[in-house]
This record gives structure tokens, C-alpha cells and sequence, in this order.
């Protein structure tokens, strides 16, 4: 194995853990994960629009990788996820960090750094336009995503993607999504 | 035609569609995977409906939350009904959001803007 998956969660680890889940994503996965975030968030009392927003993330990022992760490679040490991915929500300061970590073939790189890359470049305006035009015109692919998902956690959170992808091989790459969800987004 | 009515679950909304009184409701959380799948019937039975419909629809949307997968089914419900209205019937939505979710207010703007068809924007407050 060429590099630890883990690596990237430990080097951002600050806050106090609220979940850490490793392997398939399946349906229900999600259903555990949404439980457990919302029981925790009321436990301690969070304000109901942060609460929202953190579920309405939390549901994105989980259905981005349901519907788009990349098979693992072969020599990965779970085979038996047909859905890797890794999955950490965080309290920080002034917020809730949630982030995500999956495979993708290298050559599917490029294509979704274009994709990051533009939606970052977008004024909170342009965003919602964005929102309005991809929800009117594209229809819901194949895979069952609505190509939404992203631009979605752009706009309810009111922040950029911070994003890394790993080489893992000269095949697969591991791709990392970091959110800030902040409390007066 | 039979009404719809459908149990609300963690990740589907309760759905009460009555071809009787013409009142239509989606309420609860619409978060799941496949969202085509749980829509999909919502809409043939609005393509029948909207043969003979009563002079007034109204639809009342109370949604707490709803995934971008479900936002594109919404959006085709809706389409139904623009049709309706269309064809000189009295179609209203009353899109209900929580006082602090703006996030929801705005979603259902969203609509108001894409939908040629009459939006109340109704907050509720506990």
C-alpha cells in the first residue's frame, strides 16, 4: 500500500470528534451516521440553524460519495467495501468541520478539480444562480446523482471547498473534501 | 381516482394527495437515496389528475428537509401543477419553512422563480 488513507484525518485533527466512520457507504450507513450527527448535535444543545446546516451537509457529502465513489483498488486493504470512504465530523471553532475521503481514478481528476475549481471561483450570487440553472436543466444521471450536491454544501455553507487529492497509485488517487460548516453562514 | 397517501419515514415524507377536496400535501423529510423511485408515482398521478381537475388545488409543502436529489423530483411535481394553472385552473403552494431556516425560505424562492404559479411563503413560528 503506498500511502495510509487515515494520514490526511490525523493531520486535521483539532476539535472535539463528534463521528468517525471508515468503510461502505451504503443506504444504511447514511441512516446510522444522520442519526447519530442529529442525537449528538441536540445533546449538546446546538442552535437550530447550525444544527440544519450541518445535517443538510452531512446528507450531501454522504449521497456524493453513495452515488459517485470509484471502486477500491485491488491491493487495498478492504475489498470488502464496494463503497469505501471515510467520513469525520468535527466541533471547532466557530463551526463544524466535515470531511470526506474516497477513491477516484486518476483519470477522473482533472475533471472534478475543473469542476471545484469553478464552483470556488463563484460569487454567493453566481452560486445560487448556478444552483437554479443546474436544478432546471440537467437531468438526474444514471448513477442517481443531480449533480448538485456540491454546489449545494457551497451555498448553504457560504464557504469554499478545500479539497486534496492523494496519489495512491499510478491508477487510483484518494480524493479528500474538507467543509467548514461556520455558525453565521 | 384514489388518493395518494403514504407514510412519512426517517428519509421519505408523509404525502397526502386527494382528488377530492384537491388539497395536496409533502410534509417531513425527503432525503433518500433514490428519490426518483419514491417520486415517480407522485407524478403519474398528477399527469391523471391534472385531466379533470377540481377548479381549485391547493398545495401545502412542509418540508424540513430535503436533499438535491429530491430537489429535482420537487421540481417536476411542481411542473405538473404549472401545467394546471396553465390550463385556467386556480392552482396555489404554500411553501411552509421554520422562522430560523432561511435556507428553506430561499428553496422555496427558488421555485417561485423557475414556476409560473402563485407562492405563499409561510413561516412557521413555535
Amino acid at each position: 500500500m503506498s500511502f495510509d488513507v487515515e494520514n490526511y484525518f490525523r493531520d486535521q485533527a483539532n476539535g472535539d470528534v463528534i463521528l468517525f466512520y471508515r468503510g461502505n457507504i451504503d443506504s444504511d450507513v447514511i441512516n446510522h451516521v444522520l442519526d447519530t450527527v442529529e442525537d449528538k448535535l441536540v445533546e449538546i444543545n446546538e442552535q437550530s440553524r447550525l444544527r440544519k446546516k450541518v445535517y443538510n451537509v452531512l446528507v450531501e457529502s454522504l449521497q456524493n460519495l453513495y452515488h459517485h465513489v470509484d471502486r477500491v483498488p485491488a491491493d487495498f486493504e478492504d475489498q470488502s467495501s464496494e463503497k469505501f470512504g471515510l467520513l469525520k465530523v468535527n466541533k471547532v471553532n466557530g463551526g463544524y468541520k466535515i470531511i470526506t475521503g474516497n477513491f477516484v481514478l486518476t483519470d477522473n481528476v482533472e475533471k472534478l478539480e475543473e469542476k471545484i475549481k469553478r464552483i470556488n471561483r463563484s460569487s454567493h450570487e453566481e452560486i445560487k444562480e448556478l444552483y437554479k440553472f443546474i436544478l432546471n436543466h440537467q437531468r438526474i444521471s444514471a448513477k442517481g446523482g443531480g449533480g448538485l450536491g456540491l454546489v449545494d454544501i457551497v451555498r448553504k455553507t457560504g464557504n469554499k471547498l478545500d479539497y486534496n487529492f492523494k496519489e495512491y497509485d499510478d491508477k487510483f488517487s484518494f480524493f479528500y473534501l474538507n467543509i467548514f460548516v461556520t455558525e453565521e453562514s | 381516482m384514489e388518493p395518494i397517501i403514504i407514510e412519512g419515514t426517517p428519509k421519505t415524507p408523509t404525502v397526502k394527495f386527494d382528488a377530492a377536496d384537491g388539497v395536496f400535501e409533502i410534509k417531513g423529510r425527503s432525503i433518500p437515496e433514490n428519490s426518483v423511485e419514491f417520486y415517480k408515482p407522485l407524478v403519474d398521478w398528477l399527469d391523471s389528475y391534472k385531466e379533470t381537475p377540481l377548479s381549485k388545488t391547493v398545495v401545502n409543502i412542509r418540508l424540513e428537509y430535503f436533499n438535491t436529489s429530491s430537489s429535482k423530483c420537487i421540481l417536476d411535481v411542481f411542473k405538473k401543477l404549472e401545467a394546471i394553472h396553465k390550463a385556467k385552473n386556480e392552482v396555489e403552494v404554500n411553501w411552509y419553512y421554520e422562522e430560523d431556516d432561511e435556507d428553506m425560505l430561499e428553496a422555496g424562492e427558488d421555485y417561485e422563480s423557475i414556476i409560473r404559479v402563485p407562492f405563499k411563503m409561510i413561516e412557521i413560528v413555535e
